[in-house]
């Protein structure tokens, strides 16, 4: 297929001025500690609405790439994860940063990113046309694993514990199920209110559950009083290169783990960058200087989220379901723009998707530049915006951000009570990512169950239709595997800490993403 | 070419007070879509927007309100300004299959269609490799297998869940429906063969090419687009009807003023452009103006009630 007019498409001053503003704010939230990478992109989809599609899905993906980015600056230079996926960068960041290499050590980050982030974008390039052929043989029971497995995967992956997950990720399937039902036309937990007869709109709710309880903490929690640790002496951009170049297996391999676990439906950058943090430290020459300023841990883990950016568009975009929470939004503002995901996407709108695909690699490469001078020159400036300024601009975002979904009122009031709802849960350890993707997988997995029901009866074999043919088999495989997983990872860990004698600093039950 | 102007002035000489809405359209219009971008309704609204430009010289503005298939929308459209100038998108069956079916916000007496203005034929589509190369192929197989035959469609209580029941009645047999979350997903289940067939609209088939192959459709004559696909008529069933489109207005919105917008519909539709680009587009032209909508709902009402019993 002939590619290069898209990327003329992609090209257009248009385009390429909201790559590089998508990729500027994006970095500028992501490195506010306490905003993550989902809630950027939650927060600024409503104003994509308004553009052509392929234009809009370039800003988000620039905002959601920046924004992952962007987290590492805050988890190397005040040793607080900007964003969930940064967790691991603090590890190595934050010690090298103590010893005087900050800046090589922003430098680190920015080109492991800047490769993660083409890995992935070069894959989902290049994978998603022969995988959406091979998505057609993906008929309901197909659809129920996967949603399923996306709903086993992040409850067993959220942070707090599993048990939390799955409630949480049950909650969301009751959410889901408010409104007329698609499959069957019943009108479900309505309570008789005309507004309830829709449902509950996914972005909306989406906005609500990330956003509103972000700004309840920051105005809630006295101010952190960020000291930022950075030193004179330049980009320190050729030893940062000579970095690189030793540890090309681990940034290749890296990139690689954030690509796949970025198309695991729902799972994201904070995995991705503490499996590949582990795998690097377990093959490294010297494992013991992980964790003390090795510049290994640093690519390891900013190579792996930013490659889940690209790796997480594959299947939202080939079979709809989201690879990680903020492709979650994104399917959403899909829908709202009539952009049919699926396998025909690819062949029916292949100009929307491949002009968004090259504008998602530009974007990553404009991460670059962005990205060292902002770590530069601007870093303190961003930690210092007073909460007085930040509070009430996202407040006001998510308002106006709600509103516009559908001009309705309703929508704002959805964001609100969900909001309000999920922070009060977030305080007894629920993440708001299990009750999202419940929400987002809940209509999947159950017009999957139904239809698959319908033409298994249809066919006198309902038993075969679910566990009967090969791609449902191994799905469910993997589900049941992902249950069990956190009983694996609880053994590891105890055994991890055994033999480093360290404790991993505790973990805010904040996100995934 | 505003022809009911001069009346609209004489009727509205004493009612000045009352119906501020004298000329339609002396601005802009607001035509609210109850579906996502993308779908047929609105392929339709772009199609119309630039000819009501040309006609009128104001702007047709197309804003989307989806939920609940349309319903959101319909709920709302009696709280909306009855100047004529917030118009909105109607479907059917959708505005009498849902209240009869549920109750979602609204009884199709609330709404005031004021034009119709084309239909989607319903239409039997299968896969390009399927064994069914006509629709006596399908219909014999269904003969001997009851409930074998999978047909994938869009909704339950929709246009092409009433198609299946209203053909199984008018074939004697019996198949499966299984409804899909909309068009694209129904086709694609069909694509991926996961499904035997599916009732969908003549629409789809040409957007799918050589794809799939249409068995059959459900208008008065061949389709100029398809013109070897029969109808359902010349293959012995009596099955004539799809989705129809037009437009509906605020309940509190002046007789004149209705009249006025199903006069200016009416002029959209008697453009040659227009009527190309419904052919184009496999959609049937149709006109149903103010005066006639309440006999024409009255009818499409039996229709639909009748194969609404005969799936329960």
């Amino acid at each position: 297929m002939d590619l290069l007019p898209y990327l003329a498409q992609a090209l257009t001053p248009f385009n390429l001025l909201l790559a590089l503003g998508g990729v500027v704010l994006g970095t500028l939230i992501g490195a506010l500690p306490g905003l993550s990478a989902t809630m950027a992109v939650a927060v600024l989809v409503p104003f994509t609405f308004a553009m052509a599609p392929a234009s809009g899905l370039i800003g988000l993906g620039a905002i959601y790439t920046g924004a992952i980015y962007g987290g590492a600056f805050a988890a190397i230079l005040v040793n607080t994860p900007g964003t969930p996926s940064a967790i691991a960068t603090t590890f190595d960041g934050f010690p090298m940063a103590k010893r005087g290499d900050g800046n090589l050590a922003v430098t680190l980050a920015t080109l492991a990113s800047v490769v993660g982030g083409l890995v992935g974008a070069l894959a989902l390039l290049f994978l998603s046309p022969p995988l959406s052929k091979v998505a057609l043989a993906f008929g309901p029971p197909e659809y129920f694993w996967l949603a399923i497995f996306g709903l086993t995967l992040i409850s067993a992956l959220s942070q707090g514990d599993t048990l939390k997950g799955i409630l949480g990720a049950s909650f969301g399937l009751f959410l889901a199920t408010v409104g007329v039902a698609i499959v069957g036309g019943d009108v479900r937990y309505t309570l008789d209110q005309p507004m309830l007869v829709g449902g509950f709109d996914v972005i909306a709710a989406l906005i609500g559950l990330y956003c509103i309880p972000v700004v309840i903490d920051l105005v809630a929690r006295p101010d952190p009083h960020l000291k930022v640790a950075v030193q004179a002496g330049g980009f320190r951009l050729a030893e940062a290169m000579g970095h690189c170049a030793r540890n090309w297996f681990n940034l290749i391999r890296s990139s690689v783990i954030g690509t796949v676990v970025g198309i695991l439906p729902g799972a994201g950058g904070s995995i991705a960058s503490l499996v590949s943090y582990s795998e690097a430290r377990r093959s490294a020459p010297h494992p013991e200087r992980y964790g003390k300023g090795e510049p290994g841990g640093i690519l390891a883990t900013e190579s792996a989220n930013n490659a889940t950016v690209g790796g997480g568009f594959i299947p939202t975009l080939v079979l709809g379901i989201p690879g990680t929470p903020p492709d979650a939004v994104i399917l959403g503002a899909l829908l709202v723009q009539g952009i049919r995901t699926g396998p025909g996407l690819f062949t029916g709108q292949g100009d929307i998707v491949f002009t968004f695909i090259f504008g998602l690699l530009i974007a990553t490469v404009l991460m670059l530049p962005v990205g060292l001078l902002i770590g530069r020159y601007a870093y303190q400036a961003i930690v210092s915006i007073p909460k007085a300024v930040l509070v009430p601009t996202v407040a006001f975002l998510t308002i106006i951000g709600s509103f516009a979904i559908h001009n309705s009122i309703t929508d704002v009031y959805t964001m609100l009570g969900l909001g309000f709802l999920g922070w009060t849960l977030a305080r007894f350890g629920f993440a708001p990512s299990p009750i999202v993707l419940g929400i987002i997988l809940g209509p999947i997995a159950e017009q999957g169950f139904v239809q698959a029901w319908l033409i298994g009866n249809a066919q006198g074999n309902v038993l075969g239709m679910f566990f009967g043919r090969p791609i449902s088999l191994a799905i469910a495989a993997l589900a049941l595997l992902t249950l069990l997983y956190p009983l694996l990872t609880d053994l590891l860990k105890a055994r991890r800490a055994r033999r480093a004698g360290t404790v991993p600093p505790p973990r805010e039950t904040i996100d995934a993403d | 070419m505003n022809r009911t102007t001069p009346i609209l002035a004489l009727a509205l000489g004493a009612g000045m007070v009352a119906a501020p809405a004298f000329a339609f359209p002396d601005k802009d219009v607001d035509y609210i879509i109850p579906f996502s971008p993308g779908g047929e309704s609105d392929i339709a609204a772009r199609l119309q927007q630039p000819v009501f430009a040309e006609e009128f010289g104001h702007q047709l503005i197309v804003k989307y309100q989806a939920g609940a298939g349309g319903a959101q929308a319909w709920s709302q459209l009696n709280s909306m300004p009855a100047d004529g100038h917030t118009i909105m998108g109607i479907n059917l069956p959708h505005v009498i299959l849902q209240p009869m079916m549920s109750s979602p916000g609204y009884e199709t007496a609330d709404l005031t269609p004021v034009y119709w203005f084309h239909y989607t034929p319903d239409a039997i589509i299968v896969n390009a490799s399927s064994e069914f190369e006509t629709l006596e192929d399908l219909v014999a197989f269904a003969r001997e297998n009851p409930g074998m035959v999978t047909f994938s469609g869009s909704g339950s209580n929709s246009a092409n869940s009433l198609a299946q029941k209203r053909f199984d009645t008018l074939a004697g047999i019996t198949t499966t429906y299984v409804p899909f979350s909309g068009t694209g997903p129904s086709v694609t289940a069909l694509l991926g063969d996961q499904v035997s067939a599916s009732w969908g609209y003549s629409t789809v088939a040409a957007a799918q090419g050589d794809q799939v192959r249409m068995l059959a459709v459900a208008s008065e004559e061949r389709l100029p687009l398809f013109p070897d696909v029969p109808t359902f008529q010349e293959a012995g069933y009596d099955m004539v009807g799809g989705a129809y489109r037009g437009v509906a207005v605020p309940k509190d919105t002046p007789e004149e003023t209705r009249q006025a917008v199903s006069d200016a519909f009416q002029a959209m539709n008697n453009e040659p452009a227009m009527r190309k680009a419904m052919d184009d587009g496999a959609f049937v032209v149709i006109d149903v103006p103010y005066g006639e909508v309440e006999a024409f709902m009255a009818e499409r009402r039996e229709e639909i009630a009748a194969a609404a019993e005969a799936a329960n």
